[in-house]
């Protein structure tokens, strides 16, 4: 269907940073209220896409197409199918969030924050949208300069380092890409009587497999720096520790979905003799980065910092799952992106509450906060299970359904990224062990509030959909699933790897005239 | 399985889980009694429900199969279908009156216990969610909403042990309940994978019906089974993972009766004697489920010999009882092994529920008397309570009977069908089996002698302020008393004259496999009449240590002074645990974090490229000298070169 | 007789090899200026020759291009040496190093 609600959702935060502009002398009070209201508005705008989205088709839906660089093949072209559709809601719902719980915690150049973050949604939405690749590369780019003011002028000590760090990184994998970009367009150029930057028509190409490898890198590299894929990890502790509360509920929230989702609108579907190859160096790169993070997430002192390798950890879930290629394995790790939004998210913004109270990050500044804030404490608990993947609760359905896939990929991707439920288990109780639980160890800790009601409705929908996605995830599973069935079809592994043979061929049995998947 | 009982089953399950949300949305609002009560009647509508849907099933004839209901789709991708749904069968049955019942009368029992503790509300939230979850467990109709229920049951379980968080010590137990759990649960979902893989489905029906047909090879089955006991030995503490059991008992004492010794911890046999159908079809497996089962429990009664907490030996004894049950699904006796595990939970209960009175009570005495430096749990404060607290000590008697194995006790009954049963699977397991029955003897005699004979240990002060406890406590204590003693009479043994209903009502879910031998009539008696020489000897044995001090046991104790140090340290497992798996890892993260990340990655490549970039530019730099006539000199050189490229070329 | 055009050619080589060792040696900013503006003579007066020898009159317009190029060049040098002087007190290039590095 076309339709123009994408074009206004993308551009609506826009129409805030305008007013901003204008209300430039205001109080800092009003800015709040209308960089508020204006993402409260693009939320309302989402609401329709979801409501009105067919199921059962993978073809692309709310698209509108307008021609803008003709001579090129470039034309303003968005669109979203069942996977973009959550990532787009993920963020205009969060976004609402991450306004009220900055709210008192930025008190410098308010503005000048509240632009950042609607610019940024602007650049996020068109991202998750965009099917014109030339569209989707200016969008990528786009969201890099909020971000790099967002660390570096609302952050922490060592905020110059970790906006350099994130931005530089980010820009070396964009730079590949963009070259990329111009490969695939005179690759294109050469073979069709037009050329264009339109992807359902890039989709059609077949790539010789030798540019498919290259031009795979070049792409994967940057989504991969993006996720973030072990090795290409490290700008993001950095940039999460020194980053305000709401850089970082919005960095991991959002902005890491973003590389999940340039593998599976870009890099599959369109070098998919490429993914074939690259399956394996992935797979085991993505339980490196599993077992990796938690590992390393045990040990870490400061608080935000464990959470930022816990969410390497978690994204190596994603990724496994993505490049599991069987419905499962793909419908868990696009559930399970939106998850770790929900989650992390939540993660960001309890550790932001802490900090604004006590202003450390520190797990040995803590300890007993349990008896001194009930109401917290409930709320970090709830999270933090939903982190560790209880049944029942959002994290679980995507971790299922990503292990069931990997199994079925290669046992030996299911049972060593399995070993990460436990090692998820450990490192999450540690910590809240060391600052909810014992003996309430330092004074400050003794007279500090509970939840205020700001707060608390800053968590609520969260918590409300970390319960609700774990008790039913139906209607997200079934929008999703025509999409992922699209990606596969167009990546074409071969079904033996795909059911129960694998395991039997493992175990060594032969089953002849049986039918595996009678229900 | 079309067929139904014209009666929801879900109620059952809605009622607890109303009593988790009000409990914990307005529980501290409602106030200690409100709380508690509200909760209580609501798991005892739950066993009300459950009482009218095990006569509806009865009425309704059906011989064991299943009704099944589904409420809604709950994860459906591809091929992979899994329902939130459940069924009632015998089985589910049985666990369901357990889990109600018991679980009724220890909510009861805490209204009491947890009395003037600020957080019984939060208390009695866990509770309920607890329950709630455990149902989800034995009523769910496949393996991942039982699955849902068994973390469920985990997560109340961490929450529970952990309850007074503000102690350090018992904020650990629970965590380390917790994470022993999951690597159970790394097993059992890695079983549910190959579950997947073989079957195309987690549903009970569906897969066990096909397990016998489908040409599916043992080797997978075996595996299959064998994961998910790995899950049952996380859950149900059997050796290797059952370290978590004893540190658990810093919660609550109801918490230990409920969780610890009624229901959670049975969940694995509950699972194993479900998938009766697969372990039936691998001998390996069942191999492997009865030694571990036969192992646990004379390992576990070994160290409950010499401990002096009395929480700590029903702990061990716990672990213990649980390797029998495993003894019994192990080879292949899916109905003894429930059977045991119904009359297990009355009179382990029973004996959690009345040592937490004991504890009470000496608590209250210390207390009163001024003593505050003495350990209310430790036996040897303890002695002659006897005269003091009668229905305490009348209902732990009935408990005591019933787990060493007197005859008509309901503990007898069950103990031996296990043993009768191992004997027909393999001999030697039967011999492990006798002479865990002989130390259970020994150390519950020791046990109940040195807690309630004999003279009181402590001083006259504290001696004059011991009384019974309230009513609220000891009325559970009797009824489950009287369930200790009768208990067992529903599965009287065709040996004896009974008709062994519970034996039939079972099996029809869960067939005994034919790897048991059938015993000749003799042999029954002979094991019999062995049984009971085991319990009334060691009984006999303890008495001769501590009433008639016959042996003297702190002599033994020095003499044999090494293997007791060794068994009150516990074998020392925890520490090699720790030593082994737990600082290793937490040494190599920190490497990882501080070298591997930080310096080599981080430091090396990272920065290092930036450094380098930064090192280059530092040196090309240097060209832009500022003074003008090298610029002037460079232009002209320049000039000059390009004169001679076109001249030249 | 008509002059043979090696001659002009060859003064003006030699003329514009002076201005430039004059560019390249000299250290007074001025001189330097004074050896650029020799260079762009040195430039005319090759232009001149080569006009008169091949009779086309290009040459000669280019001299008037340079030498309009040339005016404006001095008008701004001059003022940026004006000003540089104002700063630095001094009109020696090797002190003047403010875009070192």
């Amino acid at each position: 269907m076309h339709s123009y609600l994408l074009t206004f959702i993308i551009f609506s935060p826009l129409v805030g940073v305008l007013l901003l502009i204008l209300l430039q002398k205001s109080s800092a009070q009003v800015q709040r209220v209308v960089g508020l209201l204006t993402s409260l508005v693009t939320f309302a705008l989402s609401i329709p896409l979801y409501f009105n989205f067919q199921v059962g088709t993978d073809a692309m839906q709310f698209t509108q197409q307008v021609p803008w660089i003709s001579q090129w093949g470039i034309n303003y072209f968005v669109g979203i199918d069942g996977i973009s559709l959550f990532l787009i809601l993920l963020t205009t719902f969060i976004t609402p969030i991450i306004l009220l719980s900055a709210w008192n915690a930025i008190k410098e150049h308010v503005s000048g924050f509240i632009i950042s973050l609607l610019v940024m949604e602007t650049g996020i939405l068109g991202v998750f949208s965009a099917l014109d690749l030339f569209l989707f590369y200016i969008f990528w780019e786009a969201m890099l300069v909020p971000m790099y003011f967002l660390i570096g002028i609302w952050g922490g000590k060592r905020r110059i380092y970790a906006t350099m760090k994130f931005v530089i990184y980010t820009m070396v994998g964009s730079l590949l890409m963009l070259v990329a970009v111009l490969g695939i367009y005179f690759y294109g150029k050469s073979v069709l009587d037009h050329p264009t930057m339109n992807l359902l028509t890039l989709y059609t190409l077949d790539i010789p497999r030798n540019m498919q490898t290259w031009l795979f890198l070049a792409f994967g590299l940057s989504f991969a720096i993006k996720i973030p894929l072990f090795p290409f990890h490290t700008w993001l502790p950095d940039a999460h520790v020194e980053a305000p509360t709401a850089g970082s509920v919005i960095l991991a929230g959002v902005l890491l979905k973003m590389g999940g989702y340039g593998f599976l609108r870009y890099c599959l579907p369109l070098f998919p003799d490429a993914t074939i190859k690259f399956i394996p160096l992935i797979a085991v790169l993505a339980i490196i980065g599993i077992i990796y993070g938690a590992l390393v997430a045990m040990v870490q002192p400061d608080l935000k910092k464990l959470v930022a390798y816990s969410s390497v950890s978690h994204l190596g879930f994603v990724v496994l799952g993505i490049f599991a290629l069987n419905p499962q394995g793909l419908s868990g790790g696009v559930i399970q992106m939106v998850n770790h939004g929900l989650s992390t998210g939540a993660l960001f913004l309890i550790v932001g509450m802490i900090y604004e109270r006590r202003h450390t990050r520190m797990i040995e500044d803590f300890g007993g906060l349990a008896k001194v804030l009930p109401v917290f404490a409930a709320f970090f608990m709830i999270v933090t299970l939903s982190s560790i993947g209880l049944p029942g609760l959002n994290g679980f359905v995507g971790e299922f359904l990503i292990l069931l896939g990997a199994f079925q990929a290669n046992i030996w991707y299911g049972v060593f990224a399995a070993t990460g439920v436990i090692l998820a288990a450990v490192y999450m109780l540690w910590m809240f062990q060391r600052v909810m639980f014992g003996p309430v160890k330092h004074e400050e800790n003794k007279v500090l509030k509970d939840l205020s009601l700001r707060e608390i409705v800053v968590m609520v929908p969260l918590i409300l959909f970390i319960v609700g996605i774990g008790v039913y995830p139906k209607p997200i599973l079934d929008r999703i699933e025509p999409s992922i069935q699209n990606v596969m079809r167009k990546v074409p592994v071969e079904v033996s790897k795909q059911n129960s043979k694998d395991a039997e061929n493992f175990l060594g049995v032969i089953g002849e005239g049986t039918d595996y998947n009678a229900e | 399985m079309e067929h139904t009982l014209h009666l929801q089953i879900w109620p059952v399950l809605l009622f607890p889980l109303i009593g988790f949300v009000i409990n914990g949305l307005f529980g501290n609002k409602l106030g200690n009694k409100v709380a508690g009560w509200f909760a209580t009647s609501m798991v005892g509508l739950s066993f009300i429900w459950g009482v009218v849907l095990f006569f509806k099933y009865q009425g309704a004839g059906l011989h064991g199969t299943a009704v099944e209901q589904t409420l809604f789709s709950w994860i459906a991708v591809g091929n992979f279908n899994v329902n939130v749904a459940y069924q009632i069968d015998p089985l589910s049955l049985v666990m369901l009156l357990v889990v109600t019942g018991v679980g009724f009368l220890i909510h009861v029992y805490s209204n009491g216990y947890m009395k003037g503790d600020p957080g019984t509300p939060r208390y009695f939230t866990y509770l309920n969610l607890f329950i709630f979850m455990m149902l989800n467990l034995i009523l769910a109709n496949n393996f991942l909403l039982m699955f849902l229920g068994w973390e469920g049951v985990g997560l109340c379980s961490y929450l529970l042990i952990g309850f007074w968080f503000e102690d350090e010590a018992k904020a650990t137990a629970g965590k380390k309940a917790f994470i022993v759990n999951r690597v159970g649960d790394f097993g059992f979902l890695l079983g549910m994978f190959l579950l997947y893989s073989a079957f195309g489905t987690l549903h009970f029906s569906s897969i066990f019906s096909e397990a016998n047909t489908l040409f599916v090879d043992t080797g997978v089955i075996t595996a299959i089974t064998l994961l998910l006991f790995v899950g049952a030995m996380g859950k149900s503490a059997q050796i290797p993972l059952y370290v978590w059991l004893p540190d658990a008992m810093a919660g609550p004492t109801p918490v230990s009766a409920l969780i610890h010794a009624a229901t959670m911890v049975t969940a694995g046999v509950y699972m194993v004697a479900r998938s009766n159908a697969l372990y039936s079809l691998a001998p390996i497996s069942q191999n492997v489920v009865a030694w571990i089962g036969a192992i646990t429990a004379v390992f576990a009664a070994t160290i409950a010999l010499v401990q002096n907490d009395i929480k700590k030996v029903l702990a061990y004894s716990t672990i213990s009882q649980l390797g029998y049950m495993f003894i019994g699904v192990g080879v292949g006796a899916y109905a003894a092994g429930v059977f045991h595990l119904m009359t297990h939970a009355f009179f382990k209960a029973l004996l959690f529920l009345a040592a937490g009175s004991v504890i009470h009570i000496m608590e209250h005495a210390f207390h009163d008397a001024g003593i505050h430096d003495k350990d209310p749990q430790d036996i040897r404060n303890m002695g002659g309570l006897h005269k003091y607290a009668p229905f305490t000590a009348w209902s732990f008697y009935a408990a005591w009977f019933a787990i060493i194995g007197i005859p008509l006790f309901s503990g007898f009954f069950s103990k031996d069908e296990i043993l009768a049963k191992s004997f027909g699977f393999n001999p030697w397991i039967w011999a492990l089996g006798a002479f865990g029955a002989i130390l259970t003897a020994f150390y519950m005699s020791r046990l109940t002698y040195l807690t309630f004979f004999g003279k009181f240990k402590g001083n006259k002060e504290t001696e004059n302020h011991l009384h019974e406890s309230s009513k609220v406590m000891t009325v559970p204590l009797v009824v489950l008393g009287v369930l200790s003693v009768i208990g067992g009479y529903i599965g009287i043994p065709k040996l004896l004259g009974g008709s062994n209903h519970f034996e039939h009502f079972v099996a029809s879910v869960a067939p005994e496999a034919e790897s048991i031998h059938h015993l000749s009539h003799g042999t029954e008696w002979m094991l019999l009449l062995t049984s009971i020489v085991l319990a009334v000897g060691g009984l006999l044995i303890a008495l001769a240590f501590y009433h008639w001090k016959k042996i003297s046991a702190e002599k033994t104790a020095e003499r044999f002074g090494g293997i007791y140090r060794l068994l009150l340290d516990k074998y020392r497992v925890d520490e090699l645990y720790n030593f082994m798996i737990v600082q290793p890892i937490v040494r190599g993260s920190r490497w990882l974090w501080q070298y591997f990340d930080a310096k080599f990655i981080d430091g090396f490549f990272v920065n290092g490229i930036a450094s380098t970039t930064k090192f280059v530019g530092d040196k090309v730099r240097k060209v832009q000298t500022g003074v003008i006539p090298n610029y002037a000199l460079f232009i002209s050189v320049g000039t000059l070169f390009i004169m001679l490229y076109f001249l030249i070329w | 007789m008509t002059l043979p055009v090696t001659y002009p050619i060859v003064l003006s080589l030699i003329l514009f090899s002076i201005g430039v060792l004059g560019v390249l040696t000299r250290r007074n900013a001025i001189i330097i200026f004074m050896s650029v503006e020799l260079m762009l003579n040195a430039v005319n007066l090759a232009f001149v020759a080569f006009a008169r020898q091949f009779g086309s009159v290009d040459g000669q317009v280019i001299v008037f291009f340079v030498m309009t190029l040339a005016a404006a060049e001095v008008a701004v040098g001059l003022a940026i040496i004006v000003a540089l002087f104002r700063n630095k007190n001094t009109l020696n290039v090797d002190e003047i190093h403010l875009l070192k590095n």
